[in-house]
């Protein structure tokens, strides 16, 4: 488990009241966690100010709508801690 | 403020584009329906339209900030703290500052004072859409000319 995905973690349990028995990496957020676009909001919120970053939320959505990323990519906790670590990653550069 | 057409702000106070802030002056009517049941024989403003007025404020705010390119909706409101009553004919200003700008929503923190003494604050959220048509995209902008946004 990476100290990523273990912030991240944390603050959607807190954030969603999810029991974080429930959240690993191969979650969902939607479709396993069942986190609506205004609680991800709220995670997004607070994984900007723990991680420092902008996550491209709006950028993200239009290219899973345009079919040209599957939302797995972004939303399965996993590949969204591998985005933040990329995001982090570029600010440090 | 108009609260019939739930128009919370009159003018611009100051508007700081490096320091993402803005405080405008709000007045509250001298008389209005609302303080006749809020409460009758002790009329003070209703603690959601002071919540409104910080919302109005921070949607000014994201509109100059966005050059009136998206419009703003609420979507949250956080550590809201209504201190004092507030009564009518108060003459009131609400100071806004962006704490965190990200994609497609902003929050920001809020204060309502009255004689310098703040008397609300509010984390406010909004998010950020495209506006749905060009008129609403001119009315809008006709509400921030009318308050003396740039």
């Amino acid at each position: 488990m990476t100290a990523t995905f273990k912030a991240v973690a944390d603050i959607i349990a807190e954030v969603c009241s999810i029991e974080p028995a429930k959240i690993s990496p191969a979650s969902h957020t939607i479709d396993d966690l069942g986190i609506d676009s205004l609680d991800f909001l709220d995670v997004a919120f607070a994984i900007d100010k723990k991680f420092g970053i902008k996550m491209p939320i709006e950028r993200w959505m239009q290219e899973v709508n345009e079919g040209k990323t599957a939302a797995e990519d972004y939303f399965v906790l996993n590949n969204l801690c591998s985005r933040i670590d990329e995001l982090v990653a570029a600010k440090a550069a | 403020m108009q609260f019939d057409y739930f128009q919370m702000v009159d003018r611009v106070e100051t508007f700081d584009l490096e320091a993402r802030s803005l405080r405008c002056h709000a007045q509250v009517p001298d008389s209005s329906t609302i303080f006749e049941g809020h409460f009758p024989g002790h009329p003070i403003m209703p603690g959601v339209l002071l919540i409104e007025s910080m919302a109005q404020t921070s949607g000014y705010l994201m509109l100059a900030l966005a050059q009136y390119e998206r419009m703003p909706f609420l979507a949250g409101v956080k550590d809201a703290k209504l201190r004092s009553f507030v009564r009518p004919a108060a003459s009131l200003v609400v100071a806004v500052s962006i704490e965190h700008e990200g994609s497609g929503y902003t929050v920001t923190r809020c204060r309502v004072e009255q004689g310098g003494k703040t008397v609300a604050e509010a984390s406010i959220m909004l998010r950020s859409l495209p506006f749905p048509n060009p008129e609403l995209k001119a009315t809008l902008r006709g509400f921030a000319d009318r308050i003396g946004m740039p």
